[in-house]
């Protein structure tokens, strides 16, 4: 350990300073508070870009340290680490600008909102460039106590105390599984170390206690990523939270919990494709992708069809892992950055219409904003079309590379049931486009104006998900270099 | 010296532990299992584990006890005794896990040889549990994790705040 590691740590050093600045600006400046929104976003996009601009290429001056790892080998530099710290930071920047004006609107305004969505934007970053066990929960705890907090942000509100409590309760029980799952990979491999447990998994797959570790390792990180048959929790959880919460957490919040699952993923490779922990991710994507698709049909609240979605999002991730090979790697990174800015916009453009009253949450809401608010229903409509996967938007590459691997590694079925499942979820995408184009507004008064920022972070995403799905080779070749 | 103290201490955890059996109040209960606790800790630092000791006190005596008290708050005390009163099947569980458990204790006892020779890394085994070791491994291969865990302390105390406090601004 020495001085300079601190610069390789640029990215947490700068989110983790900026939860302190926070911090003491709320406490000591009572005017300090209206620049609390714009300094979190300028912390996030800086680190953002700077995560960004050192994938490749390290700070001048600094030698390269992927072979060591930083802090006694604690945290990587560099790589994929860093494309997840863009992902994260560039993601949490947008629903830091969703949740300016719409914190504004339900009229309850903290400042712990951004420290708190601060603080798990730094528990994620912390997951995705751990290299340690010890490090990967520390990660998960950080990240998962300010989602319980920020799901219930709505004191007064029911459904989000709800929220809370559900997403709390299972969340620790969730991670009593993950905890328990390490102690039997510690005690097995003797080293929390990722890289000594790789180096031996060849020998430890004998032993049935290490594959139990990784089977509760892996369970406690399904339940994170919500899928079937542990997503009981994300409806209600994502229905009750802020709507500015559930886009964060819908979306970053399981690109990190993929990031933990991709960083063990490697002794799972090393048991080969036709192991145990690949049959496994078979049955949790095939349930996940139809139970997600064809629950999402019933649904009458968008927040809540919307997780029945994410759940079949997960389902279509989850064949890349089934996959277990590395287009299939690159395939989730590429499907997880599509599908955070399609959430974002999705979750974006409810925010802006959203009322404190909740109108706007029932699907039913939405019939004939085609002519009331031209230019939002047009976005909705194009990421609604980006979600279920129709070509030339982001969502249909991410799905194309997921069963691109998948046919290569043999698993065609997979493939085929993720088409399907397809197919099913156009239903429930549509049916929002048909009500906003070809149905009459029951009433045609009543629309708020929209906000400056909810407004640039619609447009953000969606410029996002046109220009990945037009341009997709670019990501996915930066992807590649990086596994 | 090591005598002395280990009667001392010795003493207060067999007495502790038979008040917490039987004190009618639960709340009184609790506190006597502190006292053993703490007892407990003495003697871990007489067998110089001094990181089990702290842990013994930090972890048992403050936050399991927390809760313990905590949940008798919410349970209602007078409740739970007439509860237990009225029941017989508890009583009997009650002695017959006891006494397999006294029967287990006394069959370890004897199984063990209190005259076996010191073990050739015995030091060592003394040495990973003291106060530096412990201190030197915090601030060097786990100096990361250990100033990650403030942060995750600091965002489950605004948490807190937020979720509870009467009057945000």
């Amino acid at each position: 350990m020495e001085m300079k590691d601190l610069f390789y740590a640029m990215p947490l050093l700068i989110v983790g300073g900026g939860i302190l600045l926070i911090l003491l600006i709320d406490m000591f400046f009572k005017g300090g508070k209206k620049i609390i929104p714009a300094l979190t976003f300028f912390i996030l996009l800086g680190t953002a870009y700077y995560s960004l601009f050192t994938i490749n290429q390290l700070p001048i001056g600094l030698m390269p340290v992927s072979e060591f790892g930083l802090f006694y080998g604690m945290l990587s530099f560099g790589g994929k680490a860093h494309l997840f710290y863009f992902l994260f930071n560039f993601g949490s920047a947008i629903a830091v600008l969703i949740a300016n004006d719409y914190l504004k609107k339900i009229e309850t305004e903290y400042s712990e909102y951004y420290i708190l969505l601060l603080s798990s934007v730094l528990g994620m970053m912390l997951i995705a460039g751990s290299r340690n066990l010890v490090m990967i929960f520390i990660g998960l705890e950080q990240m998962s106590i300010s989602f319980y907090a920020l799901a219930g942000y709505r004191r007064k509100n029911i459904l989000s105390n709800e929220a809370a409590l559900k997403y709390f309760l299972l969340g620790s029980f969730a991670t009593g599984f993950l905890i328990y799952g390490m102690a039997f990979i510690f005690g097995t491999a003797q080293s929390m170390m990722l890289i000594d447990i790789f180096s031996q998994t060849s020998v430890l797959v004998k032993n049935p206690l290490f594959m139990i570790g990784i089977l509760l390792f892996l369970i406690g990180f399904t339940f994170k990523i919500a899928a079937v048959p542990f997503h009981m929790w994300a409806p209600d959880v994502y229905e009750g939270s802020p709507t500015s919460v559930t886009a964060l957490m819908a979306t970053v919040g399981k690109a990190a919990a993929f990031s933990a699952i991709l960083l063990i993923f490697v002794s799972v490779a090393k048991m080969g494709p036709n192991s145990v922990f690949s049959s496994m991710f078979s049955v949790v994507a095939v349930l996940s992708m139809l139970y997600g698709s064809i629950a999402a049909i019933a649904q009458k609240d968008i927040k809540r069809m919307l997780a029945y979605s994410s759940i079949a999002h997960a389902g279509y991730m989850t064949i890349g892992l089934a996959a277990v090979n590395p287009s299939g790697i690159a395939g989730i990174i590429f499907y997880l950055v599509a599908y955070t800015f399609m959430n974002l916009g999705a979750f974006g453009i409810i925010a802006l219409l959203e009322s404190k009253e909740g109108k706007f949450l029932s699907i039913e809401d939405y019939k004939g904003l085609g002519t009331r608010q031209p230019f939002l229903a047009a976005s909705l409509a194009i990421i609604m079309f980006a979600l279920s996967g129709i070509p030339p938007f982001a969502g249909f590459f991410g799905k194309y590379y997921i069963f691109l691997a998948a046919i290569q590694s043999g698993d065609t079925w997979l493939a085929l049931v993720g088409v399907l499942s397809s197919v099913i979820s156009v239903y429930f995408y549509l049916r929002v486009v048909v009500y906003m184009y070809f149905s009459k507004s029951d009433d045609e008064s009543a629309i708020l104006e929209i906000s400056q920022t909810g407004l640039l972070a619609v447009i953000a995403s969606l410029v996002l998900v046109i220009a990945f799905g037009l341009a997709p080779g670019s990501l996915i070749r930066l992807i590649s270099g990086l596994i | 010296m090591e005598v002395i103290l280990f009667a001392v201490f010795a003493s207060i955890a067999v007495v502790s532990s038979v008040l917490v059996v039987t004190r009618r109040n639960p709340v009184i209960a609790a506190l006597c299992l502190i006292l053993n606790f703490g007892s407990l800790a003495g003697m871990y630092l007489l067998l110089s584990a001094q990181f089990i000791a702290v842990v013994q006190i930090i972890v048992y005596a403050g936050a399991i006890m927390v809760l313990f008290l905590f949940v008798l708050m919410l349970l209602r005390p007078d409740m739970e005794r007439s509860f237990f009163r009225h029941d017989p099947l508890f009583k009997w569980a009650a002695i017959i896990v006891s006494v397999f458990t006294f029967l287990l204790l006394v069959y370890a006892i004897i199984l063990t040889t209190f005259n076996a020779p010191i073990l050739a890394n015995h030091a060592k085994t003394i040495e990973i549990g003291t106060v530096e070791a412990i201190g030197k491994e915090l601030f060097s291969n786990f100096l990361l994790p250990f100033e990650a865990i403030g942060f995750v302390l600091l965002s489950a105390t605004v948490g807190a705040m937020l979720l509870s406090k009467k009057k945000l601004d």
